[in-house]
């Protein structure tokens, strides 16, 4: 289990990601939680600072708007800081846990603003242009979005579209049974399928050991 | 084990579920270990996804806002919504309903590591009702007179407290909620345990207009009649 999901998400732990300049910056994504519940607003900050982009990008592909998308991410930080101190790192990485947050609040949000997406979700933003450093962070952030997506093209059709509309559309499996014309227990049986094996192309593209760069003395 | 059940794991972690789905997933959560494993696995799988997008930058104040906002705290006012229907709807409900989604998902995965799972359900199921309150676009919030937080009251009378940092009850000691309506005796109006950080309590008792909700700190399992003074208590509904 924890050999997994160590290897399934493609956002590595972020320590990598930041710079040192930043007062945390040696710290991990959960250290950093923890001192988020007692109040630390420079570990929010830097918490921030490594999983922002991907959670703005992330409610930005659901919501389709700016100002909204910001909502969803500010709404879920100051989640964050709300209830860290329940936040139990033995299961589950922070930055999930701040992805799961944007995530539903953004799901939320496009349900009652009737913003839902119609077109099957392609890329708008080429890859690596709406990020125009060419840094490290980048580099890795790009090589782990290719690889979601290599996964993606791998799934069955009809499992794909299922996923992707659920997750970056924000449609119910009720709506969606209506939408594409087949029986809920069908589109349950899909997504289930589906996810379960997206899990195992993850696994299967996944580099050996850790996703952190080795520094070798 | 129920198949029917366990498949629902893969639309609760794309947060797909239908609400009635969506109920029945967690409230079955706390007594299936496979499906908290695989939840937790697919959770991860869905981060993934989160990865695979690409899109603009956030704006660069974004930042600046965040840490703004967690100043206010507890307050709890996120300024959103300003092209919501009604305007006047109190930001604080948008806030505490995001607040409960969070607490419900965070009560999950605090039950992972916790072998309280019957406490674990009953305090998921007792938040969901809150839920359903504070999340009611025509509920209306009372400031509270003694505390910090806010009382959400629906238009049918069923009533939530929302509230910020009040610390779990001491061993051996419960916090009980009280309606007082009027010149009668205080109602009790039910038990709950207390949390860091944020909490949403349901009031047990139905609230009406001239009521007064409160909190006390009692013996374990609850009194008849309040024997300490409010740590807790809302304004005139």
């Amino acid at each position: 289990m924890q050999a997994l999901s160590s290897t399934v998400l493609a956002l590595p732990d972020s320590r990598v990601l930041s710079t040192m300049r930043r007062q945390h910056a040696h710290l991990s994504d959960e250290a950093l939680v923890a001192l988020v519940a007692r109040g630390d607003e420079p570990a929010l900050g830097e918490l921030y600072d490594r999983i922002g982009r991907v959670a703005y990008g992330l409610a930005y592909r659901v919501l389709r708007d700016e100002r909204l998308a910001e909502d969803a991410v500010q709404e879920a930080f100051l989640a964050l800081w709300r209830t860290a101190a329940v936040f139990r790192a033995e299961r589950a990485k922070a930055s999930t846990w701040i992805l799961t947050l944007v995530h539903r609040r953004a799901v939320d949000l496009v349900r009652r603003e009737e913003r839902r997406r119609t077109e099957p979700l392609g890329d708008e933003v080429a890859p690596g242009a709406a990020h125009g450093e060419a840094t490290e962070e980048a580099a890795w952030l790009r090589f782990d979005r290719e690889r979601v997506q290599a996964a993606l093209r791998q799934l069955p059709d009809v499992q794909r579209e299922a996923i992707e509309l659920a997750y970056y559309g924000g449609f119910s499996q009720s709506e969606l049974a209506e939408r594409l014309g087949v029986p809920l227990g069908t589109i349950k049986s899909r997504m289930f399928a589906g996810l379960a094996r997206l899990r195992e192309l993850l696994d299967e593209s996944a580099p050996q050991g850790s996703w952190k760069p080795e520094f070798t003395s | 084990m129920e198949t029917g059940i366990h498949e629902l794991t893969a639309g609760y972690a794309l947060d797909a579920l239908d609400p009635e789905d969506r109920r029945t997933y967690e409230a079955h959560l706390p007594d299936c270990e496979r499906c908290r494993d695989e939840l937790a696995t697919l959770w991860e799988v869905a981060g993934a996804l989160a990865v695979a997008t690409s899109g603009p930058e956030p704006s660069p104040d974004l930042r600046g806002r965040i840490l703004a906002g967690a100043r206010a705290e507890p307050q709890v006012v996120v300024p959103l919504e300003r092209r919501r229907r009604r305007a006047l709807v109190p930001v604080l409900s948008v806030a505490a309903a995001v607040a409960a989604a969070v607490a419900i998902g965070l009560g999950i995965w605090a039950a992972h590591l916790s072998n309280d799972l019957s406490s674990t359900r009953s305090a998921l199921g007792q938040q969901h009702e809150a839920a359903d309150i504070v999340a009611d676009p025509d509920a209306r919030t009372v400031d509270l007179a003694k505390g910090s937080g806010r009382l959400v009251v629906a238009p049918d009378g069923r009533a939530a407290l929302a509230l910020a940092g009040l610390d779990p009850a001491p061993s051996g000691k419960t916090y009980e909620v009280w309606v007082i309506a009027g010149a009668r005796p205080p109602e009790p109006s039910g038990l709950f345990s207390g949390r860091a950080g944020a909490d949403l309590v349901r009031v047990d008792q139905m609230v009406g207009s001239g009521d007064i909700v409160a909190v006390t700190v009692e013996k374990a399992g609850g009194v008849t009649k309040p024997t300490t003074s409010p740590i807790v208590q809302s304004q005139r509904v």
